[in-house]
């Protein structure tokens, strides 16, 4: 019985996150709008735009090779798993224990490893442009993340996400000066990773400055549609990181009711949507970097994080 | 056990006159791979059945008449054995076909089975002597491998750094041998064991030095891609692939086994110079153009995880703390064998590449996943493997070092409280700038447009070479999936070395890998591989089912603005160019400069990079320059009279027997 419970609860999590994922997306955008006096697009928009896109025809450079039009399953794969790993609602996911915190990273970093290589595939200076910027800024924001890992994993004693969050939930951490530095240090790679702006601009097709956008230029329809959505899923995943490890509050343990399980949802949602409108505010009050500034950003950020582990390698209390 | 071994390498040795008399003729490629290949299978299974039984030594009336020749094969030994002879296979099969467009088979035939024997001698060696003949052996065979293509203007110098780095090495290893035997000149291993030598530190730091000038630990590393890139391919598979990691065996050897107890500073020695090495390795490989010369360079990189690995394992062994210890070196040993797994195949897919178009240059590549679509498959599954990318074999290695370093807060020194996070940062740098790196050797190679019409003439790969490729990327995703097998394999080999081993993970449920508890961390290989594998079906059945499958060829689209010269793609210079601006500018003082010829000049315009080599201008460079001022001034001895030199001989002999006096 506890197993199918288990079983249930983490394929919700999984169409859960799926379902989510373009809504954020969307709200994000909303919200921006709102900030510059505009009335945006509706909440639904990017549901819409991912129909569109699945209904139109597949317009394929003529020397893409299969790797090309295998990519956007891979991708979207990798990130949907990582996604349905993290803890939204309930700590104690099924199968959390089959890749912990550090994999999740590796997870998302395989999945950019064959967006970059889509990038070079057909040959065009663009796509060359986007993936070459893009392992750049990778290079810079991976070992940040992983810093960050070491640091919550120090304190958690645990490199699994849920005992992370179930340790950060039950308080005894308290609040820790590397806990800080790593939460700005998360958010710092979160908005990288992520090709929000300061580091990339998600809603520009000005060429020069794209890095994410230039990479996936070629694809379009049903491939497009799914690299889309990975995106959203990567978004939604941070923003739920996050959440569990830094706001675990509301979450549902193993074990508990259905009352339970309804209280971690609607927790979910709110940190969903703050977190959505925080995003939107910052990058609605931040002028977009250039690109050789962006590892001075993100070289902020595995500074930061090695600090926080150097901070918990000299002293259990800080 | 160890004789059957030792026969086997006889017998490896017996190839040689066949292989002298055979060489020029045409089934004298078959006949010599193929009997290598046979050789190389049985001392595998013989590494195999030998690695839960316990150690088994031979004496023979070989070498030095008081000492005679002695050999084991135990725990350690056998893994190193099992991987030397695994790469040794596997390059034995691919060469079957590889082979078939060598230009002087004679010079590469007669020094390839040579080079293995003397590979897995060094391993079975249980004394010194034996230890150190077979180690130049294995030196000298590999060097006459690297000058095969003597005429080709570089390989000459290769083959000259090579030389003296390995003559330099060597020297070290004999000082080690000297300092770890005694006044009493116990030479055996067993006496060494016993014996507990006075001079830790300093054998330690000489082995350091010898075992890691073979292996290209920074700054010892200059040699490596000089030498590597310049054998035929599959001799840079084994000398990448497996020979470093004997080296690896020679550090393990003498770091873990003979020395004795280690003390704690010895490891903060050993993780910052892997630290840099990680870095530096990688950084060099994001810098080159040259297919193989990158690939050498990346060597140089997992040698530096390795050692990350043995660091930590000294210090943990150091403060009594077994199982880190055994966790720390697990990681570091399974990527020894991983990386000879995905370094072999990448070395093969780049001597493929290099059959079929002629090129190593990967400016003068792209596009070849067109033509050679199953080389290209099995060379992506190595550069994903290399990149540390679930579910694949290098991520789980990567993944148990990480585990070590968070064991280390419990660690009581402070200097190394200090330097274990800021090797942890330097292994998360490199593990990112390898997938970059990859990113770029693959995509710059094998995607893109073909940039020369070599690259668009090639054709596929020979079916032995397909056959080790595919072999050896099996491989990769086993070890990725079912690491557990892997990690129990060498849990006697760590008992043996740091007192405990790691629990036993065949046990455990769905095959998942749990190093200390599973409350602390737990990774399965392969869950993650199936449900990335079943998320990507699902989507694509729920794609093709619900949404169009309409699919339209166009030209590229470009922004608007395709460009029908292949010149116009990216390139492996412009692909590294961000992170040469990022790390280059520090770490090689890369400065670019536009050379614009003036108004009414017709020649085009040149963006120029230079890239300086610090470690060659700071320490190699003067080195070199002091030895040849030094060489200029002893000149002069070459022409004194007969007089002369018997004053000058009688003057050193009394100076010697002056300090003899003088010595308390």
């Amino acid at each position: 019985m506890a197993l199918i419970l288990d079983l249930a609860v983490q394929g919700a999590q999984m169409l859960l996150v799926l379902l989510l994922a373009p809504l954020l997306t969307g709200l994000v955008r909303k919200v921006k709008a709102h900030l510059l006096r505009r009335q945006g697009p509706p909440l639904i928009q990017p549901y819409r735009d991912l129909v569109r896109l699945l209904r139109k025809e597949v317009v394929l450079a003529e020397n893409a090779s299969w790797l090309f039009r295998v990519i956007p399953y891979l991708v979207f794969a990798a990130t949907w798993v990582a996604a349905s790993l993290v803890p939204t609602f309930r700590t104690g996911l099924l199968f959390s224990w089959s890749a912990d915190l550090i994999a999740i990273i590796a997870l998302l970093g395989s999945a950019r490893f064959y967006l970059a290589l889509a990038g070079l595939d057909v040959g065009t200076s663009f796509g060359g442009i986007g993936s070459s910027r893009e392992v750049m800024i990778a290079s810079l924001a991976e070992p940040a993340m992983v810093m960050i890992v070491f640091t919550l994993a120090l304190i958690a004693g645990s490199t699994q996400l849920s005992t992370m969050a179930s340790i950060l939930i039950s308080g005894e951490v308290g609040l820790r000066v590397s806990l800080g530095l790593a939460l700005i240090a998360l958010i710092i790679v979160a908005i990288a990773e992520n090709a929000r702006i300061p580091v990339d601009n998600p809603a520009t097709h000005l060429e020069l400055t794209m890095v994410h956008e230039a990479m996936v230029l070629e694809y379009s329809g049903r491939h497009l549609a799914l690299i889309d959505l990975a995106a959203s899923l990567k978004l939604l995943l941070y923003v739920s990181l996050i959440g569990c490890l830094f706001a675990p509050w509301g979450m549902a343990a193993p074990g508990t009711g259905i009352a339970a399980l309804g209280i971690g949802v609607i927790s979910y949602l709110g940190k969903l949507a703050v977190g959505g409108i925080l995003l939107a505010v910052f990058e609605t009050s931040i002028a977009k970097m250039r690109v050789f500034r962006v590892p001075e950003f993100l070289g902020a950020a595995l500074m930061l994080g090695l600090l926080a582990t150097l901070l918990r390698f000299v002293s259990g209390s800080l | 056990m160890v004789l059957t071994a030792l026969t086997v390498c006889a017998a490896l040795l017996a190839i040689v006159p066949v292989a002298i008399i055979t060489a020029r003729s045409a089934h004298g490629r078959i006949i010599v791979y193929g009997a290598s290949l046979a050789a190389s299978l049985a001392l595998l299974l013989i590494a195999l059945a030998s690695l839960f039984a316990p150690a088994s030594t031979a004496t023979l009336p070989l070498g030095l008449p008081w000492l005679g020749s002695h050999f084991r094969l135990d725990a350690l030994g056998a893994f190193f054995l099992a991987v030397v002879n695994l790469g040794g296979a596997a390059a034995s099969l691919y060469a079957i076909g590889y082979g078939a467009h060598e230009t002087a088979p004679q010079r590469v035939l007669p020094f390839y089975p040579a080079f293995l024997a003397g590979m897995s001698l060094v391993v079975l060696a249980d004394d010194a002597f034996s230890f150190l003949v077979a180690w130049e052996f294995m030196s000298l065979s590999s060097w006459a491998l690297v000058m095969a293509h003597h005429r080709v203007a570089d390989n000459a110098r290769a083959g000259y750094i090579y030389l003296i780095m390995a003559s330099a090495g060597t020297a070290a290893l004999i000082l080690t041998f000297g300092l770890l035997a005694g006044p009493d000149g116990g030479y055996t291993f067993a006496q060494m064991r016993a014996a507990h030598s006075d001079y830790g530190a300093a054998v330690l730091l000489l082995a350091l030095l010898g075992a890691g000038s073979k292996a290209g630990l920074v700054p010892l590393h200059v040699w490596l891609p000089l030498a590597h890139p310049a054998a035929p391919s599959h001799v840079s598979a084994l000398m990448s692939g497996v020979m470093t990691k004997v080296a690896v065996y020679g550090f393990v050897r003498i770091g873990f086994d003979l020395v004795g107890e280690p003390v704690w500073w010895w490891s903060m020695v050993v993780l910052a110079l892997a630290g840099i090495t990680a870095v530096m390795g990688v950084l060099y490989a994001l810098m080159q153009h040259d297919l193989k010369r990158l690939l050498a360079y990346h060597t140089v990189e997992n040698i530096g995880i390795i050692f990350i690995g043995l660091g930590l394992a000294l210090a943990f062994k150091a403060y009594g703390m077994p199982l880190a210890a055994a966790l720390a070196l697990t990681a570091g040993l399974l990527h020894v064998f991983n990386h000879s797994v995905f370094k072999s195949l990448l070395f093969f897919g780049a001597g493929a590449v290099l059959n079929a178009t002629g090129e190593r240059d990967m400016e003068h590549l792209g596009g070849l996943i067109h033509r050679m679509p199953q080389t290209a498959f099995v060379f992506l599954v190595g550069c994903a493997a290399i990149s540390a990318l679930p579910p694949l074999n290098g991520f789980v290695s990567e993944w148990l070092t990480f585990q070590a370093i968070l064991l280390s807060p419990q660690l009581p020194s402070w200097g190394l409280k200090l330097i274990v996070p800021a090797v942890g940062a330097l292994l998360a740098l490199s593990a990112a700038l390898a997938a970059a790196c990859f990113v770029k050797a693959f995509g710059v190679t094998f995607l893109g447009r073909a940039r020369t019409p070599a690259a668009a003439r090639a054709a596929e790969a020979d079916r032995y070479s397909l056959a080790a490729m595919g072999f050896l990327a099996a491989l990769c995703l086993v070890a990725g999936i079912i690491p557990g097998i892997f990690m129990d394999a060498l849990a006697p080999a760590v008992a043996s070395l740091v007192g405990q081993r790691l629990p036993t993970q065949s046990g455990v449920e769905w095959v998942s890998i749990v190093p200390i508890a599973e409350s602390r961390s737990s990774y399965n290989g392969l869950l993650v591989f199936l449900f990335v594998i079943t998320s990507g079906t699902l989507a694509a059945s729920a794609i093709h089912r619900f949404a169009s499958d309409r699919l339209r060829r166009a030209p590229p689209w470009d922004c608007g603005y395709p460009d029908a010269s292949p010149a116009t793609q990216y390139t492996a210079d412009s692909f590294a160019q961000p992170i040469r601006r990022v790390f280059g500018t520090v770490v090689f003082r890369a400065r670019e400069h536009a050379e614009m010829p003036p108004p009414g000049d017709t020649r085009p315009a040149r963006l120029k990079v230079d890239l300086r080599d610090l470690v060659w201008d700071t320490i190699y460079a003067p080195l070199a320059a002091g030895v040849s001022i030094a060489a200029d001034r002893l000149n002069h001895l070459q022409f004194l009279t007969i007089r002369q030199f018997l004053s000058l001989v009688f003057a050193a002999l009394v100076i010697l027997l002056l300090v003899l006096a003088i010595w308390p």
